[in-house]
């Protein structure tokens, strides 16, 4: 394992200290439990969209504090959801009157932490509401798993939900919105290396070099499926069939294309891949509205991507290109 | 022998020493069929059990278990620190404010530990999950309830080590290693093999 790294078990800390040093202008980290926040957080009458789950998903969560998106992020161990004290600690640090909307992805961990977390919240008379957002196609049924997994959806239910907030919606427009994203996005991810976590110091995986992993989430754990190694143009296909036969996506049909680098895939191979889902979504009668590619959802320094496609009407595409000032999103300020 | 504060606390830190010892085997398992915290995780949570129990002398049994589980529940994350940390409260719960712990109560807080993680994870028996040792521990435990508290924690001990066993041909169907379905099978449930490493702890603790 060769990483820019001290001790493995200061790689979060160490890192969130970069984060705030390069942008002071727009969060702050605070300690102990470690959290990010807004810099002019918390902001009176204003729903507090909060996130969080393991770290080495960068720029997930923390890269999408500030103005437009999120109030505070929640950074766990690498991996690994943090704990409901730190949750609980962000929901402090920036809800007021107006309530919280805390968004938590679909993995055992998250929604267990999360879940008392709001229950520590309410207990204190805050109003705090949670949405658990499950959009990986990958996972077919919830009855012999626990559900589908939430992963690059979160990138568009974070900037949504925070513009939503930003313009001032109440908390219950604010998560009835989440919610109609969460049932309009779907996601499907293909790795073509392994993460290496810094305390494991090996892959996560074994994969050999005509082998890929089909249907992956973003913790480095296997896919649902081992197949050899694709074309672009028939991996992409595969990928797109994947994600609109599932809602399904149909002609006519106006969408957010997200093509996501799972961290070491490079830009290179994600607009060659990018270019190839535009064509074949053109071809089933999908029109792309809006676009994002580019590593927004990583798993270390894992080679491969994700697809999201999420179904757009006025408001959703209104609220998308709303501005944003933040760390790895910024537009229209 | 009955337990008492002192020697809960003791049973604490040598699972701690124990959960450290098998740091990479814990991470090496949660590799196979997840996302490879599991040994991290836990050792994090227990080696600030330790520290917790350097700086406060809980009176009771109920207190120290109480202690472990807020400081699991704040430490650990992932899964593994609700789930742990539920284990903790419930028993601890159940002990209330005796000084001394004996069998019987000991097998009540087994119980109680049991339905929380159950509650908490909705995990049943046959998911491979951490229940798959814990259940069986409990119920063997309940065979032996008159026996003493040493003789309890073996029984449960060796129930956890079968019933952890049993998870590798199991095909998952909670956490993160439930997504592989099929192709988990083969490997032992990371959660389930822990349980059974801090049952085995606190019975050489209680010998």
């Amino acid at each position: 394992m060769k990483k820019i790294i001290n001790d493995p078990k200061m790689v979060v800390a160490e890192s969130l200290r970069g984060l705030a040093a390069a942008h002071a202008d727009v969060l702050r980290v605070r300690d102990d439990p470690a959290i990010v926040v807004r810099a002019d957080a918390p902001l009176d009458g204003k729903v507090a969209v909060i996130s969080g789950g393991g770290s080495g998903h960068e720029p997930l969560h923390g890269g999408f504090v500030g103005q437009g998106m999120l109030s505070a992020a929640v950074p766990g161990a690498v991996f690994t959801s943090p704990t409901p004290d730190a949750v609980e600690a962000a929901v402090k640090a920036t809800t007021g009157d107006a309530g919280a909307l805390l968004i938590v992805k679909n993995y055992t961990g998250d929604v267990l932490n999360f879940e008392t977390a709001a229950e520590l919240a309410a207990a204190e008379g805050l109003d705090v509401r949670s949405v658990v957002i499950d959009d990986d196609v990958a996972v077919k049924d919830s009855t012999y798993t626990a559900g589908r997994r939430g992963v690059g959806g979160t990138v568009p239910l974070e900037k949504i939900t925070g513009a939503a907030a930003e313009r001032g919606d109440p908390l219950d427009a604010v998560e009835a919105l989440a919610r109609k994203v969460i049932g309009q996005v779907r996601s499907i991810g293909v790795a073509l290396t392994a993460p290496t976590v810094p305390h494991a110091g090996e892959p996560s995986f074994d994969l050999a070099d005509d082998e890929i992993e089909f249907g992956i989430g973003i913790h480095g754990e296997p896919g649902i499926e081992r197949t050899p190694a694709l074309s672009a143009d028939e991996l992409v296909a595969r990928m797109v069939d994947a994600v609109v036969t599932d809602l399904p996506f149909g002609d006519g049909d106006k969408v957010l294309l997200f093509t996501n680098s799972m961290g070491g895939t490079p830009l290179v191979e994600l607009y060659l891949a990018h270019g190839i889902a535009e064509r074949l979504l053109a071809e089933r009668g999908i029109v792309v509205e809006r676009r994002l590619v580019g590593p927004y959802i990583t798993s270390l320094e894992m080679q491969g991507m994700s697809l999201t496609l999420l179904k757009l009407d006025d408001e959703l595409t209104e609220l998308w290109d709303a501005p944003v000032h933040t760390p790895a999103l910024r537009w229209g300020v | 022998m009955a337990c008492t504060a002192e020697t809960l606390a003791a049973a604490l830190r040598a699972a701690a020493a124990v959960v450290a010892e098998h740091r990479a085997e814990l991470v090496d398992l949660d590799r196979a069929i997840g996302d490879a915290d599991h040994g991290e995780n836990l050792d994090r949570g227990f080696t600030a059990i330790v520290s917790a129990l350097d700086t406060a002398t809980p009176e009771t049994p109920a207190a120290v278990a109480k202690l472990a589980a807020t400081t699991l529940i704040s430490k650990v994350g992932g899964a593994a620190g609700p789930l742990y940390g539920t284990a903790f409260l419930r028993a601890s719960g159940k002990l209330g404010d005796a000084a001394e712990v004996d069998g019987p109560l000991l097998v009540e807080a087994l119980r109680a530990a049991l339905e929380g993680v159950q509650a908490r994870g909705r995990a049943v028996e046959g998911d491979a999950t951490m229940v798959d040792a814990l259940l069986p521990a409990v119920s063997a435990a309940e065979e032996v309830s008159g026996a003493g508290v040493a003789a309890i924690l073996a029984a449960a001990a060796d129930a956890a080590d079968k019933g952890a066993e049993s998870t590798v041909d199991l095909v998952p169907r909670k956490g993160r290693a439930s997504y592989l379905g099929e192709r988990a099978k083969g490997h032992l449930d990371p959660g389930a093999r822990s349980t059974a490493l801090l049952l085995r702890a606190f019975a050489e603790a209680a010998k």
